[in-house]
């Protein structure tokens, strides 16, 4: 219920409520029992001032002054945790979070400086590592099979790869990137990347509350898509094929998606006689929020690592709708130093541990975030030896002698 | 209290640079283009001035580069009056000229204090912060690090960075000219939201200063990459790898105890 | 006085001639060598005399002493600059590329509508025509610029030129000109904050730039810092973001090091920095840019990031150091 008596105590944060049942989930706010569910489910939650159980109330208090300046509001890492378990089936993480965001930024409140950086990176360069756009293309130099660019002849393709920031820029997911270019060569997909024209999906600057740099990177992307002939999109990062399945469409800019993990599954039955290396590990796999919680994939990852032979699948205590987050979605990935500085921890050395008391010797992820985090996390625990982190693809890549040829 | 910033285009850094076929000066056509980081800090500066009391900011940028970008995210910082200076040519004018224009354009705004960053990468002819100053009759202070209004409109306290983390406050009677290295906080950061409704609704007015030939005494013959025959030897191998040679070569070294 | 005649403007640091202005006398030696003419060192203040004997290298040394120059002033300083080249009429005059220097060099070449060039790590003259070569664009490319114009006014970068011995004959003089106050009036020296640890007299010092990326990241320097027990400090980036107190910012406009190791982290080597840094014994520089300035100014150069190296070098000097 709605305080109807309440003065408002400031105006900064005037109007918050009234703008957030504006919005097409935003009504269902009014329904929050305050059973706190979602406080206790955040594995951030006790280090936050205001967990999304507050948050709420304040809005509906209509004071949210105090919230809004709290250093709460960049310790989301949008697990979806409190969304899926939230017995009123509110729209936390996609709702509430950017929104409460978007009201501080408006408000002039600075966010934490590397997030800082990262918004500006993605609004300057279209990537959030701030790296040069001209580079973008530089992880298939020297590739062994053929890269169609898209920006520069027009043909058709079966799919259209959006190989995404971390993927193309960044050296240990570049391996993974020049993996699965050769798989869908092997699997007779025809395929095509964006080269240098190819500008991160965003999603991740929405869950910061930057809704002006998601419409911006929405409009470029439409208009880049929309000149190309494909069947599908594909793609590494699961948070931005997030953004392409449930936003895209809200600013008709929907595409058919699939994250990598379905699209091999898909192709399965042709992959499974090309695994001919045994991969003779002990593997636990890591479910990431977007693609397990946020979209209830949960088998096609399992049934790639199933068809790998020499692969003992055993699960963390906490998997599936249960998995606990890395850290590193919402903007988790610049926010650590926040994060640590205000009493929360990073998940990811939590997670890591998880992965180990399975007993596996390999960590599987799909996820292009969790290879660094996840491997940074093993050196702090002290686990590098006795724990690998290893994309899927690499694993599927290695089983199909795929991983001698990179010879670069 | 009127400020009047000034927001220059530089070449981004980011990307590879390339001069010209005659390698007398950089393909600006090719390259990426941002605000000068020190500008940017002595708009954020004026905007703290502003804040703190009685003063009202504009901007003044040459139309070059991308500087819609840079001035669209002024006018959501809160910038009321932009002033453009045309310029049709591909490559940046040149200091002497950029003075003469830019001193047209501040004489027609009557600024009580100019802000300019202190310096600029591509900038080959000394501060033109100075420049300017002496071209409006005003007196010049750069290097400086954080400024202070007082109880009196016409002075202010500005402090001038000295070796060894070292400030020296000055008293500024105005007008003057302050060359920035850093405002009191970094360049605030505006909502991208912000930006494209400053898209919308900015107006900017243009200045109607005469683009005038340069005669700079200065020549360029030559820009080249720098030489790196004695530059750096370069470890190569893994992280496991060069650690163990680093290790080795420190030990060697008497370094490591 | 000669049109080849040379002159260096001397500046007083912490109650003595500066370093800075020992190497403005190499170069201006080294120029009027060229040229002909004689080397003269104006040093502006109160007490110009106490400082000819450092200054004895020039062969005049020309002294204006009024209290209106007690601490830097613009006005009057850009007044007694002026009398004497107005005076001398030397063909070059050569700054550091100081807290003053920066700002003296332009003005004075505005006022005197003579050419300023800046960044200057080397020059030659031939004849008339005086050539400069400029570290541009951050350090990432160098430009050659000349001119004829005289006098031609120069700032340039430490560590360029050798200081000048200090012997010679230089002939003191003292020249009277009539200051203004100016609007623009030193109030107060206000020193760096003490209590921190003063890194200009560290053995070892890690040093973390940009490329450090996330304040949180900065542990592992540190603890490379505790492997090697050294200091953290940084280039002005960090600083300028509360990451570390200015009193470890290394570079132009903050400490000038000469550690026997330096590790540069993640920093480009921009001129400013690299001016705090140039005299370190040994400097190893780790930076994922190939094209990265402080490739030319280190020993070593490691094209890693620093994020994946640096827990590895830890690790292996502590497996080293156990060892030993």
């Amino acid at each position: 219920m709605i305080d109807q008596a309440a003065e408002p105590r400031s105006c900064v944060g005037e109007g918050f409520l009234e703008e957030l049942l504006d919005h097409p989930e935003g009504h269902d706010v009014l329904a929050c029992m305050q059973c706190g569910t979602c406080s206790g489910s955040c594995p951030l939650g006790q280090s936050m001032e205001y967990p999304p159980r507050r948050m709420i109330l304040q809005a509906r208090r209509r004071d949210m002054q105090g919230v809004l300046s709290s250093p709460s509001v960049w310790m989301c890492v949008g697990c979806y945790t409190c969304t899926l378990r939230c017995p009123r089936e509110i729209d936390l993480t996609d709702t509430l979070w950017p929104a409460v965001r978007d009201r501080a930024l408006q408000e002039g409140i600075q966010p934490p400086p590397e997030l800082q950086s990262a918004l500006q990176n993605l609004y300057m360069y279209g990537n959030v590592l701030g790296k040069s756009p001209r580079k973008r293309l530089e992880w298939s130099r020297g590739l062994d099979v053929p890269v169609t660019d898209l920006s520069k002849e027009h043909v058709a393709v079966d799919v259209l790869w959006l190989v995404g920031c971390y993927p193309s820029y960044y050296p240990r997911n570049q391996v993974v990137s020049r993996h699965f270019a050769r798989m869908m060569t092997r699997l007779g997909v025809s395929w095509g990347v964006l080269g240098v024209k190819e500008k991160s999906l965003g999603d991740c600057d929405r869950l910061f509350g930057e809704e002006g740099l998601f419409e911006t990177l929405v409009e470029t992307n439409k208009e880049l898509f929309e000149r190309q002939q494909f069947k599908t999109i594909v793609l590494l990062d699961p948070h931005s094929y997030r953004a392409l399945e449930v936003f895209y469409p809200r600013y008709d800019a929907g595409f058919p998606a699939q994250h990598y993990t379905t699209f091999l599954a898909d192709h399965l039955d042709q992959i499974r006689p090309l695994l001919t290396k045994p991969v003779e590990a002990r593997v636990t796999y890591h479910d990431n929020c977007c693609v397990g919680r946020r979209c209830g994939c949960y088998d096609a990852p399992r049934a790639l690592l199933e068809a790998i032979p020499g692969v003992e699948l055993v699960e963390m205590e906490r998997n599936r709708e249960n998995a606990l987050c890395c850290g590193g979605g919402g903007g988790g990935m610049w926010l650590d130093g926040h994060i640590t500085e205000h009493g929360g921890k990073r998940l990811s050395d939590e997670r890591i541990r998880q992965a180990a008391a399975t007993g596996a010797s390999m960590l599987a992820v799909s996820c292009p975030y969790e290879l660094s985090r996840f491997e940074d996390s093993a050196k702090v625990a002290g686990l590098e030896d006795r724990l690998v982190v290893r994309d899927i693809i690499e694993m599927l890549a290695e089983s199909m002698g795929l991983d001698e040829r990179d010879n670069r | 209290m009127k400020i009047v910033v000034v927001l220059r285009q530089v070449p981004d850094l980011i990307e590879p640079l390339e001069t010209n076929a005659n390698e007398t000066a950089l393909n600006y056509e090719e390259a990426g283009f941002l605000v000068n980081e020190s500008d940017e800090h002595a708009l954020e500066q004026a905007l703290l001035m502003a804040e703190a009391g009685a003063a009202e900011v504009a901007v003044v940028a040459f139309d070059f580069g991308d500087v819609e970008t840079t001035l669209f995210a002024a006018a959501a910082k809160g910038v009321e009056r932009i002033v453009t200076i045309a310029w049709d040519d591909s490559d940046p004018p040149l200091a002497d000229v950029a003075t003469v224009m830019l001193a047209e354009t501040l004489k027609s705004l009557e600024p009580d204090c100019v802000l300019i960053g202190c310096q600029a990468h591509d900038e080959l002819e000394g501060a033109l912060g100075a420049k300017l100053a002496v071209a409006l009759d005003m007196p010049y202070l750069g290097v400086v690090r954080g400024v202070e209004c007082s109880q009196d409109d016409n002075v202010l306290s500005a402090f001038k960075e000295f070796p060894g983390a070292a400030k020296a406050r000055f008293s500024v009677r105005l007008p003057a000219v302050l060359g920035i290295l850093a405002a009191d906080q970094p360049p605030r950061y505006v909502p991208v939201s912000r930006i494209r409704a400053a898209m919308k609704s900015a107006q900017f007015d243009e200045a109607e200063a005469e683009p005038i030939a340069s005669r700079t005494a200065v020549r360029v013959n030559r820009i080249f990459l720098p030489d790196k025959g004695d530059g750096a030897t370069m470890l190569e191998g893994s992280e496991q790898e060069v650690a163990e040679q680093i290790a080795d070569i420190l030990i060697e070294k008497g370094v490591l105890t | 006085m000669s049109q080849q005649d040379v002159m260096l403007v001397a500046e007083v640091e912490g109650g003595t001639i500066s370093d800075s202005t020992m190497e403005l006398m190499g170069a201006a030696r080294h120029l009027a060598e060229r040229t002909g003419g004689d080397v003269l060192a104006a040093i502006l203040g109160t007490d110009g005399s106490s400082h000819a004997m450092r200054l004895a290298g020039a062969d005049r040394i020309l002294i204006v002493d009024d209290p209106l120059l007690a601490g830097y002033a613009p006005q009057p300083f850009l007044e007694a600059l002026e009398a004497i080249v107005d005076r001398e009429r030397p063909r070059v005059v050569v700054f550091a590329s100081s807290t003053l220097g920066l700002d003296l060099a332009p003005s004075l070449a505005a006022k005197l509508q003579a050419p300023c060039i800046g960044n200057c790590r080397a020059f030659a003259i031939d004849q008339n025509s005086f050539k400069a070569t400029c570290s541009f664009c951050a350090g990432k490319l160098m430009v050659e610029a000349e001119t004829e114009a005289s006098p031609t006014l120069v700032n340039v970068l430490p560590g360029a030129f050798h200081p000048a011995e200090q012997d010679g004959r230089g002939t003191v003089e003292s020249v009277p000109v009539a200051l203004g106050a100016g609007a623009i009036c030193f109030e107060e020296m206000l020193p760096a904050d003490a209590g921190d640890i003063d890194i200009t007299q560290q053995d070892v010092l890690v040093s973390v730039g940009r490329g450090i990326q996330q304040e949180d990241n900065m542990e592992v320097a540190e603890e490379l810092a505790e492997a090697l027990e050294g200091a953290l400090c940084a280039s002005r980036p960090i600083v300028d973001q509360g990451w570390l107190p200015a009193t470890r910012q290394v570079g132009k406009s903050g400490m000038i090091v000469k550690p026997r190791l330096y590790l540069a982290l993640g920093i480009s080597g921009a001129p400013e920095h690299v001016e705090g840094m140039a005299g370190a014994e040994l400097t190893i520089a780790v930076n994922t840019d190939p094209e990265a300035p402080i490739f030319e100014t280190a020993d070593f150069g490691i094209e890693l990031d620093v994020m994946d190296f640096v827990p590895e070098l830890t690790e292996a000097l502590k497996r080293k150091k156990v060892a030993h």
